[in-house]
Formats: structure tokens, C-alpha cells, sequence
């Protein structure tokens, strides 16, 4: 008698353990700039294929509306800006079996996060920008959403690399662990044998500390890295950092090496603040 | 082989590149500047060498500069050796697919290299390329597309006559000359090349250039000039095995010190030429039907490259680095019978923080065994 095979169908089969036909899939988004669910809009063919091996039954940019439907597997971009996303994303987690954020803004609090380091909160920015800011209910924090809910897998970057993305999926849906790459950039960088910025030009690259997964997007184009995928691995932020100054910066702009779209993050925080005191 | 001494003059080095073709070799490399650096692109004459181009390196620091004269292989090493093109960064090794009745079917992905000529090979580039092939050839599963790749080569070195502040060949025994390894080699002097063969096939091409021989005086200024070299390099290895002296001194508090500076971003081994550590990994397509099996350069100072059983390790930097080290200076010669270094200096000139190899044996060994 022949031994059954493992079909795809088997797989999926088993990865849902309930009588499903096909795996669940949400699509959410908390505040954000929705750059990062572009990574299943622009992925086109895969998007059709991916619609295909699951229902995907909420994704508002894409189409379909049903933010509370129970699920397997849920993407959520964006950081908890608001009293309203800090219930939402409780209500996101209690409904699916995995939750994977996507982007800067899901794994570090984003851009937005640099709101955090403001001492006085947010009210007297949200006075100064809108007409009538009665409208607008900000935390005086946003934050990424692992600080809010378990979180099963991070997939950094501003945006997300739609490659990242579907690779983790697949693995998901193979019912095995994605496997995320969080070495330093420099290692890929080099793989692809780009000349090192700051070695050959003396720019303050942040490759050395930099979450790869962009596929050394900038140093392909002579630009250093500005870590938009957030810290990798054992980064030695404090080391770096003083290579920068070697380099001429200031303190105050070593400081901003730190501080821009993934500052919330503890390794960049932690220098940010160290070198914001030397300024 | 040793073939006699014969005279290239400079305005014949096209001549060179084109009997390279006219021997089959369908593309030729050669040090180009590029980026800031000198690196190894296809060339389409002699003029896209760097012709009157210098570099100065320093630890965490490479510059080129526009220098006097004709000459195009006044410099040092850049960043690549021959590494990239024997051992490649990202190669699919198979691929495996399912078929019709869901069994999976593997295959081959690789493919034939194309016949390549390299200009410019330096002497250190060539003994590194010696300790790969003991690697990725002699060792009981000798690797296939390693040895395609390096079958395709024909390499031309170049003496080195033009060391940096971070060079330390002499020190290894690797340079400043080709000793061997090389199908010709060069020695650049103002008006033209002295030229040797090193193999039959590096006879047969120059015999194409119908060349005479060079004078006593220009072997002579040849000579002169590489040991010239030699004497210029400030920086040195001890040149007797390390290991002893490295594992007596497993826990010396250098490794902290050395672990709070590196950066653990793996420059230093991607430069290496003697590095060959790689990491294998699937990337099955969205639909599930096939997968690609990858191997791509890895590193020692990456957090997976020490994983295993849920556990890293070498969690700590001071680790890897001592890793590194540890595994290039001592254990290196029980597995392949010298020392892993060949005294280039890129971890040096690479490294972003300027770690180097040489201040770091000097700093542990100290005092007891300098």
C-alpha cells in the first residue's frame, strides 16, 4: 500500500485544526501612513495567488470590511496612538491565532513615536496644529503594539520588504516558524559587494547596527543607511556612535543618527538620550 | 613553471587584454575605480584601469587620491578579493519542486561559469585563494561549483610594489611577490611591464604579444621595488603559529575590551579572503509549488551563525570575536596546516571602528609572549 503523501492542502489543513477550508487572514491598521499594507497591494500577481490559499475577510485598504471576524492569521500595521487603538488592538488579538505586525510604526512606534520624548505630552502640539483640536484624541505616547498585546512574529521596516512579507506567510501556512534574517545590514551589504560608505566616504552609515531586510537598498546608491529597519541583533549602538563623532558630527547629530523613525526603540533610545545629554 | 622575463611595454597592455579574449577568455576583470574604491569590474581596454590612481588606508579608512604618472596598479588592495568570484555571496545551490502526483523532484541550479580573466591579482590574494581550494576542494566533499568557478580563471597578478599603512604580508610570508598560483605575472615599472609565466597557458598567451625580453636593468628595478615594498609595511603578525599563546589567554580581559568596540557586523570576514562560512535557507514560492535552496555568506559575528539547540552560543560580542580570531590564528592550522591570515589587511581598513588585527594579537599576547 502506498504512504500517503503530505499535500499543500494536508498542511494547510493541519495548521488550522478546526474545520476550515482555507486559513483567515485580517489585514489591520492602527496609525500609520498604510505604506506598509502597500507591500500585499503592490506584490499584484502574489496578492491574486495569496487570495487564492486564504480568505482574506478584512483588509480596508484592499476591499473587504470585517474588522471583528475571528481569525488565523493577522497583519497589523501601525503604532497605539489612541485611546481607541489601545481597546482595537485587544479586541485584534482576541480574535486571531497569530498576530504579526508589520512596519516600523507595529514593531517600534513608528515616526510618531518621536512624540514620546516630549516631556509636556501631546496637547500643546495637537493646539498648535489643529484648528479645532476638541476633534483629536491622542495618547500622549505611540507606541508599538507589542507593548500592548502578545505579539507572535515582528516584521521591521519603513516600509515593510513585501519579500519579508510573503516569506513569512508561506512558512506560516507550511505551519513551521518564519525564520527573520536580524543580523546587521552590513553583512547583506556586502554580500552584494557595495563599497562601505563610511569606510571609503566617511559617512555616518548605520549599517553596523541596522536590522537587515531592505536588501541594502541606500548603500546600493552610494547613500549610508539610516536604520528606517530599526536595530538588528546585539547592536553596539554606544561603539557606533562614537565612530560618528571620530567621523566630525557633533554630538546633537549623532544624537539624530538615533532619532528618527525607530527612536522608541530601546537600543536607539538608549544612545539618543546618552548623546542628547552631551549636546 | 618559471618562464624567462620578457618586456611589456605600457601601450601593449591593451595588446594583453585582447589576446585574453583571443584565448577564450569571453570576459575580463580588472581593478577599475569605482565608488571610491578600487574594485574588480569587466574591463573594456587598458584605459579603464586606474591609471595614476592611489589609495590611502588607515584603520576604519580608505580613500583614493589622484597621484602622479602612468602607472595602474600603484595601489593597495580595495575591499574584494578573489573571494567573490571563487566562493559566491549568493548562489542557489537546487531547487526542488513538487510534480503532478505531489512527489518532490530536485535539481541542479547551477550553471557553467564563463572562461574569466583577472588583471591585477595581488600576491596575499593569491595564498588566500590557496586556502580555499584546500577548503572547498581537497576536503572529503570537494564543492562543485567552487571548482567550476575557479577552473574559469586565468590570473594575471600584479607584484605588489604599493602597500598601505595596513598592509602586513611580509609579516605572513604571503607577499609583497607572487610566488605562485598566478598564469602570468606582472611587475609594473614607468614605461611598461616585466612579464613571467607561471603556467603553460600564461606562456601561451603571451606568446601571442611576441614580446622581447626584459633587460637586466628592468629586472632588476622589478626586484628592487617589491622589496622595497616589503620594507614599507609598518604593521606585522608574529609570523610563528598563535595557538598556544591565544588558547592560554581563552579568558584575558582583552576580549572585553575588544568585544565593547566591536561592532559585531561581520565586515571584517566579508572581506576576508580566507573567510568561507555560509548559512543555507529555502525560499519556497508563495503558492508552495517549489522552493529555491540558497547559500550565501555568512559570519561568525552574526547571532544564528552560533545557534543551536534554542541556544546562541555566542551571544556576546567578546565571543565571536574571540571566535574569529581564535578560529583564523590557532585552530586554523589543525584543520588546514598554517595560519588563516595572509596579512592583507582589509579586517583593518574595513572594519568601521578600526579594529585591528594585528594591535588586538599585539594587546593579548603582551607581555609574556610578544
Amino acid at each position: 500500500m502506498a504512504t500517503p503523501r503530505l499535500t499543500v492542502t494536508d498542511a494547510l489543513d493541519r495548521l488550522n485544526e478546526r474545520p476550515q477550508a482555507r486559513p483567515r487572514i485580517a489585514v489591520h491598521k492602527f496609525s500609520s501612513c498604510d505604506g506598509c499594507q502597500l507591500a500585499f497591494i503592490n506584490a499584484g500577481e502574489a496578492l491574486l495567488q495569496l487570495a487564492e490559499l486564504v480568505d482574506i475577510v478584512h483588509f480596508a485598504e484592499a476591499g473587504p470590511m470585517d474588522p471583528e471576524a475571528a481569525v488565523d492569521l493577522a497583519f497589523v500595521e501601525g503604532s497605539i496612538s489612541t485611546p481607541e487603538e489601545a481597546e482595537r488592538i485587544q479586541t485584534v488579538r482576541a480574535n486571531t491565532r497569530f498576530l504579526v505586525s508589520i512596519g516600523a510604526c507595529a514593531t517600534s512606534g513608528g515616526l510618531q513615536a518621536l512624540r514620546n520624548f516630549n516631556a509636556d505630552g501631546a496637547a500643546g502640539w495637537t493646539e498648535a496644529v489643529y484648528a479645532q483640536p476638541e476633534f483629536i484624541h491622542s495618547l500622549d505616547t505611540a507606541t508599538p503594539v507589542a507593548e500592548h498585546v502578545k505579539v507572535d512574529l515582528e516584521l521591521w521596516g519603513c516600509p515593510v520588504n513585501a519579500r519579508q512579507v510573503f516569506q513569512a506567510l508561506r512558512q506560516l501556512l507550511f505551519g513551521v516558524a518564519p525564520v527573520v534574517d536580524r543580523d546587521k545590514l552590513c553583512v547583506e551589504c556586502k554580500r552584494q559587494q557595495h563599497v562601505c560608505v563610511l569606510v571609503a566616504k566617511g559617512e555616518p552609515c548605520m549599517g553596523p547596527v541596522t536590522h537587515t531586510g531592505c536588501g541594502a537598498l541606500c548603500p546600493a546608491f552610494g547613500r549610508d543607511c539610516y536604520a528606517c529597519f530599526g536595530p538588528a541583533e546585539n547592536p553596539n549602538t554606544a561603539a557606533l556612535a562614537r565612530r560618528f563623532e571620530g567621523l566630525g558630527l557633533l554630538p546633537e547629530a549623532v544624537a539624530r543618527r538615533f532619532h528618527l523613525i525607530n527612536s522608541h526603540a530601546p537600543a536607539f533610545r538608549t544612545e539618543w538620550l546618552d548623546w542628547q545629554e552631551r549636546t | 613553471m618559471q618562464s624567462m622575463a620578457l618586456f611589456l611595454p605600457r601601450p601593449s597592455l591593451d595588446a594583453l587584454i585582447q589576446a585574453l579574449r583571443a584565448c577564450g577568455y569571453e570576459r575580463v576583470l580588472g581593478a577599475v575605480a569605482r565608488d571610491g574604491a578600487i574594485t574588480l569590474q569587466a574591463l573594456g581596454s587598458a584605459s579603464d584601469l586606474p591609471v595614476g590612481v592611489r589609495d590611502r588606508q588607515e584603520p576604519g579608512h580608505y580613500r583614493l587620491e589622484r597621484g602622479e604618472g602612468e602607472r595602474c596598479f600603484a595601489w593597495a588592495n580595495g575591499p574584494q578579493a578573489l573571494k567573490p568570484l571563487t566562493f559566491a555571496p549568493r548562489e542557489t545551490l537546487w531547487r526542488c519542486e513538487r510534480d503532478a502526483e505531489g512527489r518532490l523532484v530536485f535539481q541542479d541550479a547551477g550553471e557553467r561559469s564563463v572562461p574569466t580573466a583577472v588583471i591585477g591579482v595581488r600576491a596575499c590574494d593569491l595564498a588566500a585563494l590557496k586556502i580555499q581550494e584546500r577548503h572547498f576542494l581537497k576536503a572529503p566533499y570537494p564543492d562543485p561549483r567552487y571548482a567550476d568557478r575557479r577552473e574559469s580563471l586565468f590570473l594575471v597578478a600584479v607584484h605588489c610594489s604599493h602597500p598601505a599603512s595596513t598592509c602586513f604580508c611580509a609579516s605572513t610570508g604571503d607577499g609583497p611577490r607572487a610566488e605562485s598560483g598566478f598564469d602570468l605575472a606582472l611587475s609594473e615599472l614607468d614605461d611598461g611591464f616585466v612579464v613571467t609565466a607561471g603556467t603553460e597557458r600564461g606562456a601561451a598567451v603571451v606568446e601571442r604579444l611576441e614580446l622581447d625580453r626584459a633587460s637586466p636593468e628592468q629586472k632588476a628595478e622589478a626586484d628592487a621595488e617589491i622589496d622595497a615594498a616589503a620594507q614599507r609595511q609598518v604593521r606585522a603578525l608574529p609570523s610563528r603559529n598563535l595557538r598556544e599563546g591565544l588558547y592560554a589567554r581563552l579568558e584575558h580581559p582583552h576580549w572585553d575590551q575588544v568585544g565593547r568596540r566591536c561592532l559585531s557586523c561581520g565586515n571584517c570576514t566579508a572581506v576576508c579572503p580566507t573567510c568561507f562560512c555560509h548559512a543555507e535557507q529555502d525560499e519556497p514560492v508563495l503558492d508552495g509549488s517549489h522552493t529555491d535552496h540558497l547559500r550565501q555568506w555568512d559570519s561568525c559575528f552574526t547571532a544564528v551563525h552560533s545557534y543551536m539547540g534554542h541556544f546562541l552560543v555566542r551571544e556576546e560580542t567578546r565571543l565571536r570575536y574571540r571566535q574569529w580570531l581564535t578560529h583564523k590564528l590557532a585552530s586554523w592550522h589543525d584543520q588546514y596546516g598554517r595560519s588563516g591570515c595572509v596579512g592583507c589587511g582589509r579586517c583593518i581598513a574595513w572594519c568601521p571602528v578600526g579594529i585591528d588585527i594585528t594591535a588586538e594579537v599585539a594587546a593579548l599576547l603582551e607581555p609574556a609572549d610578544a
